[in-house]
């Protein structure tokens, strides 16, 4: 039961990455929009996360709840170890969140929404990164150890020791800017579906282009420091049964993303872009389990007692039953065929 | 400033700040939804006008509770890893169920807010109505898990750690019932009093701007009643606390002797070190006879718990007296505005009533700031009053002034900007005279 619901964790996740994550991307799009249709750019990104940002967030908030209720030390745990880039995270999602409201429901005019703007942009460029980092603090098992020694009390460790040196490496930044990568790769493949525009179309396929080279390098990156700094994701990555598998089917799928881009299949490519992101989250996750922080806390010997497990598992059924059809019609009210006039749901 | 104050005081903050924006939107749907309702019932397109701009704040309004909620639950283990680590299992039911609840929240307002030309108007009111539900039911699990730390039940304690866990008994803690009641009237009450007051304001300038006085109509329908019932809800609350947590009334009232037939003590410091009350009105009797519903019962004072178990005395004393005070203002206010609307008299053209309702804006908010402060702070030195101190549940990063600092400074950034856009939103409003709008868009 355990392992079912640490699964829907990593659904849940998930379901963030591809979705909010995607909502970030398209802010790092905003902060790097150039070119003639700078401005067009930058409100089909606006149309395109407004009404659903506030429902993707809560994916994460989902995790973090999962995380506190079925898997108590683990929740304790990271918001011990992972204290500081946990609360600059913090900081980029309330500035990311606050300043898109800001841009689009407050003055008009000029000065503010450029402001807003910026902010906007500038923080869904290091909020990724930030998340990518405490990922790849967790991967590289050396939260799990701090933790220890935290618990032990032992003393004489100084500070940056403890709560600076386990998620500032040349791994955690590799994986940051993955997660940066990845997450403006989503953003510009979905938002060429998005566009009604055939140039504006072309800006972004040049830029899902663009940022898939970025994934390429900075996962291979991460890949290549993990075996010193991750060893243990590492070796599952590379000896696991399931590797080779996994490798062929990230691999197919970033090729097919890329290849429908090129060829302007962009439905095609949206989907395997998405294919791509989820291997490359679950090929960790699978190389991680059963632990959760490494290398001590594992699904057993976190979770919480059966009776509060059971009740999530049907509590989270009731919530699935309420909430699916919701996100369903929420997405088809607002990203099916463009069946409005362009910017007519602007509010400005 | 020590570790511990710090966390407290960044919880402060967050809680404080995040409290705004959580009752915004539990209540503004509402008053949004009364008015689209009127506007398709009337065609009075000056009530259309005014759900939009309703919703134009709201969405700021909630785009930044929505932010500042997910810091909260980042920080009950940023801070209280202590806490998370013991509780989780135990009361982390209602807070994933205020995550499916939120989930909602957010899914409607978004069809609510883009939805406009894009679904049935019956599909649009019902989606106003789902946030609405929604809104209150987060209330409802968040603050079933607050009653919980005041009245915690569903576990027993096996050397200091617990077993027994049992989340539906947890979520059934008895201060659960008063609690939601107090918190939702507040939360209705509050908004429906602050908007009234905005608009009432604007009425003073100009009594007959028609805008402003649907405006204040709609406000007051939702603020009044709720304002006029909670002095009831508030006495089954403090009836609940003199039962179960005597060294919070004990605090909140000054009462620092046990005693039988204890006085009532309006204002006052509270005086720690000579263990009694300056500078209070004292009604005889009153007390025993508010707490227990007996003027000759025996109120039990700070002195019937150890001193290291005293809550700070003085804060929550005068926060007490802050929401009584304020509360029994927007009450009685009530009351004048249900009387002079039952006479069918103008309340726009009223002058010294326009004048009570504008300055009766922000009211509401610092009742309910003052009532969390009481009901925290009244709590400590207890984060699991009875169980877990709070000294214990903090995390063991040292240092946490500086995450306090900068988490103010960015909530004292951020309340300054959302005050200015509000500001700027209300000196927009139209200015529109009876007639003006009755020939724009009619309902089907």
């Amino acid at each position: 039961m355990a392992t079912a619901i640490a699964f829907v964790a990593l659904v849940a996740l998930n379901a963030y990455v591809l979705l909010g994550g995607a909502d970030f991307g398209g802010g790092v799009w905003d902060f790097f929009a150039t070119g003639p249709r700078r401005a067009e750019q930058r409100a089909l990104i606006a149309e395109a996360i407004g009404p659903i940002w506030e429902a993707n967030h809560v994916w994460l908030i989902l995790v973090v709840v999962l995380l506190f209720t079925c898997f108590p030390p683990v929740f304790s745990g990271l918001a011990i170890a992972l204290h500081i880039p946990l609360t600059l995270m913090l900081i980029g999602i309330v500035l990311r969140g606050s300043a898109f409201a800001f841009r689009s429901y407050g003055s008009a005019e000029d000065g503010p929404q450029r402001r807003w703007g910026r902010v906007f942009a500038i923080a869904s460029l290091l909020t990724p990164v930030l998340l990518g980092v405490c990922i790849g603090a967790i991967a590289s098992g050396r939260v799990g150890v701090i933790l220890e020694q935290v618990y032990r009390g032992g003393g004489g460790e100084s500070f940056v020791s403890l709560y600076v040196s386990p998620w500032l490496s040349p791994f955690t930044i590799a994986v940051g800017a993955l997660a940066l990568s990845l997450f403006a790769f989503l953003a510009a493949t979905y938002l060429t579906v998005e566009a009604d525009d055939a140039e504006l179309r072309e800006d972004f396929r040049r830029r899902a282009l663009a940022a898939a080279i970025a994934v390429f390098v900075t996962a291979f990156l991460a890949l290549l420091l993990a075996r010193s700094h991750a060893p243990r994701v590492s070796a599952g990555l590379i000896a696991s049964a399931w590797a080779p598998l996994l490798h062929v089917l990230t691999a197919v799928s970033a090729i097919l993303a890329i290849a429908a881009l090129w060829t302007r299949k962009w439905r095609v490519a949206r989907v395997a872009a998405a294919a791509q992101a989820t291997l490359i989250l679950w090929g960790w996750a699978a190389a991680q389990a059963p632990y959760l922080i490494p290398p001590t806390l594992t699904i057993g010997n976190t979770a919480a007692p059966r009776r509060t497990l059971a009740l999530f598992l049907i509590a989270l059924a009731l919530g699935a039953v309420v909430l699916f059809p919701s996100i369903a019609y929420l997405f088809r009210l607002f990203k099916s065929a463009r069946m409005h006039e362009p910017g007519a749901n602007r509010t400005k | 400033m020590g570790d511990v104050l710090a966390a407290r005081s960044q919880m402060a903050v967050s809680l404080g700040f995040h409290i705004l924006f959580a009752v915004v939107g539990i209540a503004m749907p509402v008053l949004m939804i009364i008015a689209e309702a009127r506007w398709r019932r009337t065609g009075d397109a000056m009530y259309l006008e005014l759900a939009k701009r309703w919703a134009k704040g709201t969405a700021i309004l909630f785009a930044v509770g929505a932010v500042s909620g997910t810091v909260i639950s980042f920080e009950l283990g940023l801070l209280w890893p202590g806490f998370m680590r013991f509780a989780g299992a135990i009361i982390g039911m209602p807070f994933s169920l205020e995550g499916f609840a939120f989930f909602a929240e957010a899914i409607f307002l978004g069809v609510y807010l883009y939805g406009w030309q894009r679904i049935s108007p019956r599909a649009h009111i019902v989606a106003g109505a789902l946030v609405a539900v929604s809104g209150a039911a987060s209330a409802l699990f968040v603050v079933i898990a607050n009653a919980w730390m005041n009245t915690p039940t569903g576990f027993r304690l096996q050397n200091g750690a617990p077993v027994d866990v049992d989340p539906i008994a947890a979520m059934l803690t008895p201060a659960a019932f008063h609690e939601i009641l107090h918190m939702l009237l507040a939360a209705y009450a509050a908004t429906g009093f602050a908007v009234a007051g905005i608009h009432g304001f604007m009425l003073l300038r100009d009594h007959r701007n028609a805008f402003h006085r649907r405006a204040l109509v709609v406000a007051l329908m939702v603020g009044v009643p709720a304002a006029i019932v909670q002095p009831i809800s508030g006495d089954i609350s403090a009836r609940y606390v003199a039962q179960r947590q005597p060294p919070k009334l004990a605090a909140m009232e000054g009462q620092f002797r046990t005693e039988s037939g204890a006085p009532l003590r309006l204002g006052g410091i509270p005086d720690v070190v000579a263990q009694r009350t300056r500078w209070a009105i004292e009604i005889p009797n009153g007390l025993s006879l508010l707490a227990f519903h007996d003027p000759h019962a025996v109120v039990r004072g700070l002195d019937a718990v150890p001193r290291r178990d005293w809550p700070p005395v003085p804060v929550v004393h005068v926060a007490f007296q802050i929401m009584v005070g304020l509360g029994t203002y927007l009450a009685l206010l009530g009351v004048w505005v249900a009387i002079e609307a039952s006479r069918r008299r103008d309340l726009a053209a009223n002058r010294w009533l326009m004048r009570a309702v504008a300055i009766a804006s922000p009211m509401g908010f610092l009742c309910i700031e003052a009532g969390w402060t009481v009901t925290e702070v009244g709590r400590q030195p207890w984060v699991i009053f009875g169980v877990m101190r709070t000294a214990d549940a903090v995390t063991p990063m040292p240092g946490l002034i500086v995450p306090f600092l900068v988490i103010s400074a960015l909530y004292c950034f951020l309340g300054v900007v959302v005050a200015w856009l509000l500001y700027d939103l209300v000196m927009r409003s139209p200015i529109m005279r009876e007639g003006d709008g009755t020939m724009a868009p009619v309902a089907a």
